[in-house]
C-alpha cells in the first residue's frame, strides 16, 4: 500500500513538536476568523504568507491547512450564536442552528456543529485519500449542462422550505435570483441591471451583503420590536459533563443528517463549479426530505445543523481535488491555495499527484491532523462562546450590529456594499413583519449565480435546444429526479386547493 | 487632488529620476499606510496569482515598509476596479495590477467616464502570450487541419473561453475573421475553469494563456496549435505563429501595474523604483521564465505611448469583431 | 397591518417593474440557436415577482394571509421609537465612516448604543467604546491585512502614529 505510507510519512511530519504547535495557532486562529462574520478561510492567507518566509514550506502548508479547518469550523460558530450565516457554506446551518440557540440549547448546536464536521472532514479525507485521481476523471465529465441540473436538483430539495404563503415564498426566490444577476453579464459581456445608474452595482451583489443585512440587521431589529427590548438571554449552561452529554445527543439525533451530509457533500464538493456551498443545502434539503418528520426542520433539529455542517467540511475538503489535480479553483479559498502553491513553484494539474507526491500527501496527512485539533479546539472554545450569548441583549444587539457593517466592509471592501446591507437590513425588517420567508432570498443568491451562467452555457452549446439537459447520460437522470421533486409537492397542493373554497 | 507648485515642479524631474538611480529615491517617499493592492479580476485567475506572486515577493525581501493589501475587484470585466482607481480617495497608496481589459473595458463601456491616460504608469511586469489548444483525442494535429474541421462543422464547433469581449473572445473572434470561419464561443468564469472543460471535452478549442494550461499541457490532455506570439515560443517549440499563417497578428495579455490617477510623483518614482527591484529579483525573473510569460520592461514613457497604442489597437480590433 | 400589507405588495410590484424594464435593455428573448439573451434571466423572474404580488393582493382581498386580517398597527408607538433610535444608529454610524473612519465610528455608535439605549454605566460604556475599536484596529489592520475606511483627512496623523506601531 504506497499510498498508507506516503499518507504515514505526512502525518508523521504534521505531529512533530514546531508543526503541533502551529497547528495548534492555525485552528485557533483560523476559528476566529471564521467565526466573524464577513470573514473566512481567505482571509487566513494574509496571516499564512510572512509566516512562509519564516518556516519550512512543509510547515506552511500545514499551518495553512491548520488555518483552512479551523476557520470551516467556526462559520457554523456566528451562524448559531449570532444568527449570521458567515460564509456562504454556513448558510443552512443558521436554518436550525439559530433556533436552537433561541431555545437555549446553544451548547448542544455548537457542539452539534463541531462533531458534525469532524465526521465530515473524516470521511472526506478518507474519500480523498482512497480515490482522489479517480474522482478527478469523473468531476471533469461535469460540464454546463449537469452542473445546471444539480442546481435544478438543490433547489429541488427545497421546495417547501419558506413558510406557508406560497405567492410571498415565490417572490423571495425570484428577488434573490433577479438580485443574483445584478451586475455584468459573463455571456454576453454587457452591463446589467446597473440600477439607477449607479456604478456600484456593476460589481454585482454578493451573497454575503444580503445575509449580513437580512440576518445581522433585519432579524437583529426584528427581535428588537417582538421582544420589546425583553430578551431572556440564553441559559445554556458551561460544563465539560454537558459537553459530553451533548455528543451523545448529537449522535443519537443527528447522525442520519451526519452521513448523508458527509457523502453527499463530498461528492457535490469536487465538482469544479459547485463546491461547498450546494453541497450543504442540498445535504440539508435531502436530510429533510428523507426525515419522517420534516416539519422540525426549521424549529431547531439536530440533524439541520449535522447535516450542512458535516457536508460543508466534506466539500471543502473535496473542493481541495478539482484544485489539486485540475488546477481549478473551486472557491476563493482554494484560490489562494493554488496562489501559495505557485509560489512555492507547485504547478497543479493531473501530474501533480505522480510529480509531487511528497506535497499532496504531506498536505492530505496535515488534514486529518489537522481536523482532529479543530475538533478538540472548538470544544474547548464553546464555553466562551456560551458566554458572550449570556452578556445582556443591550451589549450583545449593538455588537452584533458592529460586526455586521465591519465585517460587511472587510468581505467587499467598498461602502456601497455597507450601505446595501443597511439597506437590505431594514427593507427585510419591514418583509419580516409581514411572513415574507427571506431563506429562500439567501438561497437564490447562493446558487443563482452557479445556476444562470451554466442554463445559458448548456443552450449555447446545444445551440437553443433545452433536450440538451435531458439527453446527456448524467444530466438526464438528474433533472429527471429534480423535476419530478419540485412536481411531487405541487400536486399535493393542489388537491386540498380544491377543497378549500369551501371554507 | 492636491496640485501645488512642487508637484508641477516635480512633473519635470520625477521622469529623470526615475531613469537614473535607484538610491536617490529611496531617501524621498514612502508610504506611511497598508497600500491598496486592487487587482482587476477575482481569485485564482492569472493577474491575481500575479499579484499574490508580487506581494510575497515584496514581503519576502522586505522591499517595502507597508504591506501591499491584495484587493480584488473583478467585476464588470475590471470596470469595478478602473472606476475604484478613478475614486481613490488616497492615491498615493492605490495600485492596480492589469490586464488587456484596461484597454478593452472603458473602449467597450464609454459611459464608464475612464481615461486610462490619466492613470499613473508604475511597471510593466511583462506580457502573457496566447496559444490554441485541442483536445489530445481530437486527432487534430496541425493548425490546417483545425481550420479545415472547425469549417467543416458549419457554425457547430464549439469554443470556449473567457467573458464575451475579453481576451479570449478577441483572439478566436480575430482568428474566425482571419481565416473566414464561424464557429461557438462560450464564456467560462476564468482561465481554470476554461482549461477543465477543454480537458473534459466539454469544449473543443481554446487559447489559454500558457500557464493556465500547463498542467493539462504536461499530462498531454492538451497539445497546443499555433501560438498567437511574434514568434516561436521556446516552451513549445515547432509550433508556428500565427504571423507565419500569413496575418500580421500577435497578441499579449498585459501583465503591468499602474497607479491611481492623480498620484503625487515622489509616489509614483517610489513605486517605479519599487516594482524595478521586484522585477529583477530572482523569485520574479524565474516566475517569468516557469510560466512562459515574456520579458518586456518599460520605463514610464515608454509605457504611456504602449498604452496609447494598446488603446488603437483594441479599439480597432473590437470594431473589426463587431463588439 | 391590512394597509401595510397591500402597501408592501404594491412597492414590490413597482420594484419589479422597474427590474422588468431595465431587463429590456439586454433583451428579454430566446434567441434562436444561441438561447435565452442576457435579459431573459432577470426579466422572467421579475415577471414572477410581478405574478406573485398580484396573487398577495389577491390573498389581501380575500383576507386570507394573517397580516391581512390584522388590525394592528405595523408599528406601535414602541416599534417607531425603535426603529428610529436603533435603525437611524446604524444609518448615523454608517455615514459617520467616511468621515471620522470605520474605527472612530464604532466608538460613537458603541458609545451611543450603551450610555443611551442601554443605559449601561459610564465605566462599561467608555471601556468597550475604546478597547473595542483598538482591538480591532490591530486584530483587521495588523494580523488580517484588511484596510478599513480612515475617514477624512484630518484622521491621518492617528493613524500614522498606529500603523507605526504595526510595522
Amino acid at each position: 500500500m504506497e499510498i498508507l505510507s506516503l499518507l504515514g510519512d505526512g502525518m508523521l511530519i504534521a505531529i512533530q513538536p514546531l508543526n503541533i504547535l502551529l497547528i495548534l495557532v492555525g485552528v485557533t486562529v483560523g476559528l476566529f476568523i471564521g467565526a466573524m462574520p464577513g470573514l473566512g478561510s481567505v482571509n487566513g492567507v494574509a496571516i499564512l504568507l510572512p509566516i512562509t518566509f519564516l518556516v519550512p514550506p512543509g510547515s506552511a502548508i500545514i499551518f495553512l491547512a491548520a488555518i483552512y479547518y479551523g476557520a470551516m469550523y467556526g462559520g457554523a460558530i456566528s451562524s448559531i450564536t449570532l444568527g449570521i450565516p458567515g460564509a456562504s457554506t454556513a448558510v443552512a446551518t443558521t436554518f436550525d442552528g439559530r433556533p436552537l440557540a433561541l431555545k437555549g440549547k446553544a451548547r448542544l448546536a455548537l457542539v452539534a456543529a463541531a462533531v458534525a464536521s469532524f465526521i465530515g472532514g473524516s470521511v472526506a479525507n478518507i474519500f480523498f485519500t482512497l480515490f482522489a485521481p479517480l474522482l478527478a476523471t469523473v468531476a471533469l465529465n461535469f460540464g454546463p449542462p449537469e452542473i445546471f441540473a444539480l442546481m435544478l436538483l438543490a433547489f429541488a430539495t427545497f421546495v417547501g422550505l419558506g413558510g406557508d404563503d406560497i405567492p410571498k415564498t415565490v417572490l423571495s426566490i425570484c428577488f434573490g435570483l433577479v438580485v443574483a444577476a445584478i451586475g455584468f453579464d459573463q455571456i454576453s459581456g454587457a452591463p446589467r441591471l446597473v440600477l439607477f445608474g449607479m456604478n456600484g452595482f456593476l460589481g454585482g451583489i454578493n451573497f454575503l451583503v444580503l445575509a449580513i443585512g437580512v440576518y445581522g440587521i433585519g432579524e437583529m431589529l426584528w427581535t428588537l420590536d417582538t421582544t420589546r427590548g425583553e430578551v431572556t438571554s440564553s441559559k445554556a449552561d458551561i460544563s465539560a459533563k454537558g459537553i459530553i452529554t451533548d455528543t451523545g445527543e448529537t449522535f443519537r439525533l443527528g447522525w442520519k443528517g451526519m452521513s448523508i451530509g458527509s457523502v453527499l457533500g463530498f461528492f457535490v464538493g469536487i465538482l469544479p463549479a459547485a463546491g461547498a456551498t450546494p453541497g450543504s443545502l442540498m445535504s440539508y434539503g435531502v436530510t429533510k426530505m428523507l426525515s419522517k418528520n420534516p416539519k422540525e426542520f426549521g424549529q431547531g433539529h439536530v440533524s439541520g445543523v449535522t447535516a450542512p455542517e458535516a457536508a460543508n467540511n466534506s466539500a471543502s475538503t473535496g473542493a481541495m481535488l478539482p484544485m489539486l489535480t485540475l488546477g481549478i479553483p473551486g472557491s476563493p479559498t482554494t484560490a489562494i491555495l493554488l496562489g501559495g502553491m505557485v509560489i512555492w513553484g507547485l504547478t497543479p494539474g493531473p501530474r501533480l499527484f505522480i510529480e509531487q507526491s511528497d506535497f499532496v500527501w504531506g498536505l492530505i496527512g496535515s488534514f486529518y491532523v489537522s481536523n482532529f485539533f479543530a475538533l478538540v479546539v472548538n470544544l474547548a472554545f464553546i464555553p466562551l462562546f456560551i458566554w458572550m450569548l449570556r452578556m445582556p441583549f443591550t451589549v450583545l444587539a449593538p455588537l452584533i450590529f458592529v460586526l455586521s457593517i465591519v465585517g460587511g466592509y472587510a468581505a467587499m471592501a467598498d461602502m456601497f456594499d455597507v450601505w446595501l446591507i443597511v439597506l437590505f437590513g431594514i427593507g427585510a425588517f419591514f418583509l419580516r413583519k409581514f411572513d415574507y420567508p427571506v431563506a429562500p432570498a439567501v438561497l437564490a443568491i447562493v446558487l443563482g449565480p452557479i445556476a444562470e451562467p451554466t442554463l445559458r452555457q448548456s443552450l449555447l452549446l446545444s445551440s437553443g435546444d433545452p433536450t440538451i439537459f435531458f439527453t446527456r447520460p448524467i444530466a438526464g437522470p438528474i433533472t429527471f429526479v429534480a423535476i419530478i421533486l419540485i412536481l411531487l409537492p405541487a400536486l399535493k397542493y393542489l388537491r386540498p386547493a380544491k377543497a378549500r373554497p369551501a371554507e | 487632488m492636491k496640485v501645488t507648485k512642487r508637484t508641477f515642479l516635480g512633473l519635470a524631474g520625477a521622469s529623470a529620476i526615475a531613469l537614473s538611480a535607484a538610491p536617490a529615491v529611496a531617501q524621498g517617499w514612502e508610504p506611511t499606510r497598508p497600500i491598496d493592492f486592487v487587482i482587476m479580476a477575482g481569485p485564482g485567475g492569472g493577474a491575481d496569482q500575479i499579484a499574490r506572486f508580487i506581494q510575497s515577493v515584496v514581503e519576502k525581501n522586505d522591499m517595502a515598509p507597508r504591506p501591499l493589501v491584495p484587493n480584488n475587484k473583478g467585476g464588470g470585466s475590471g470596470a469595478e476596479a478602473l472606476i475604484w482607481l478613478n475614486n481613490a480617495s488616497d492615491p498615493d497608496h492605490t495600485i492596480l495590477v492589469t490586464l488587456n481589459s484596461f484597454f478593452s473595458t472603458p473602449i467597450r463601456q464609454p459611459d464608464l467616464g475612464i481615461d486610462i491616460m490619466t492613470f499613473t504608469p508604475i511597471a510593466m511586469m511583462g506580457v502573457d502570450p496566447f496559444a490554441l489548444w485541442v483536445h489530445k483525442d481530437s486527432g487534430i494535429e496541425s493548425f490546417e487541419q483545425w481550420v479545415e474541421t472547425v469549417k467543416g462543422a458549419n457554425g457547430d464547433y464549439v469554443t470556449g473561453g473567457t467573458g464575451t469581449g475579453q481576451e479570449d473572445s478577441i483572439v478566436f473572434a480575430y482568428t474566425n475573421n482571419a481565416f473566414d470561419m464561424n464557429s461557438k464561443y462560450i464564456p467560462f468564469d476564468g482561465g481554470g475553469a476554461v482549461a477543465a472543460a477543454l480537458a473534459g471535452q466539454q469544449i473543443q478549442a481554446t487559447v489559454n494563456n500558457p500557464a493556465e494550461a500547463r498542467g493539462f499541457f504536461q499530462s498531454g490532455d492538451v497539445r497546443p496549435l499555433l501560438v498567437f506570439s511574434d514568434e516561436e515560443m521556446p516552451a513549445y517549440p515547432g509550433i508556428p505563429t500565427m504571423k507565419s499563417k500569413g496575418h500580421d497578428f500577435s497578441y499579449y495579455n498585459q501583465r503591468a501595474v499602474v497607479g491611481a490617477p492623480g498620484m503625487s510623483d515622489e509616489a509614483a518614482a517610489y513605486y517605479q523604483d519599487l516594482f524595478k527591484k521586484v522585477y529583477e529579483s530572482p523569485e520574479w525573473q524565474g516566475y517569468l521564465e516557469s510560466e512562459s510569460l515574456s520579458p518586456l520592461w518599460m520605463n514610464p514613457e515608454e509605457q504611456k505611448a504602449y498604452w496609447e497604442l494598446q488603446m488603437d489597437v483594441h479599439k480597432q480590433l473590437l470594431a473589426e469583431i463587431g463588439n | 397591518m391590512r394597509r401595510g400589507e397591500i402597501i408592501t405588495a404594491g412597492v414590490l410590484a413597482l420594484l419589479s417593474i422597474y427590474l422588468m424594464v431595465d431587463s429590456t435593455k439586454l433583451g428579454v428573448g430566446y434567441v434562436a440557436g444561441k438561447g435565452p439573451a442576457g435579459g431573459f434571466w432577470p426579466f422572467w423572474l421579475s415577471v414572477g415577482m410581478l405574478i406573485s404580488t398580484g396573487f398577495i393582493a389577491l390573498n389581501w382581498y380575500r383576507r386570507t394571509s394573517p397580516p391581512s386580517q390584522s388590525d394592528e398597527p405595523v408599528l406601535d408607538a414602541y416599534g417607531r421609537k425603535m426603529l428610529l433610535l436603533v435603525g437611524g444608529g446604524i444609518i448615523v454610524f454608517v455615514g459617520l465612516i467616511d468621515i471620522i473612519s470605520m474605527y472612530g465610528a464604532i466608538a460613537v455608535f458603541l458609545l451611543y448604543y450603551l450610555r443611551f439605549l442601554g443605559r449601561h454605566g459610564w465605566v462599561l460604556t467608555l471601556s468597550m467604546a475604546l478597547v473595542l475599536p483598538v482591538a480591532m484596529f490591530f486584530f483587521f489592520e495588523g494580523l488580517m491585512r484588511i484596510n478599513m475606511p480612515k475617514g477624512m483627512s484630518f484622521t491621518a496623523p492617528v493613524y500614522d502614529v498606529l500603523y507605526d506601531i504595526i510595522y
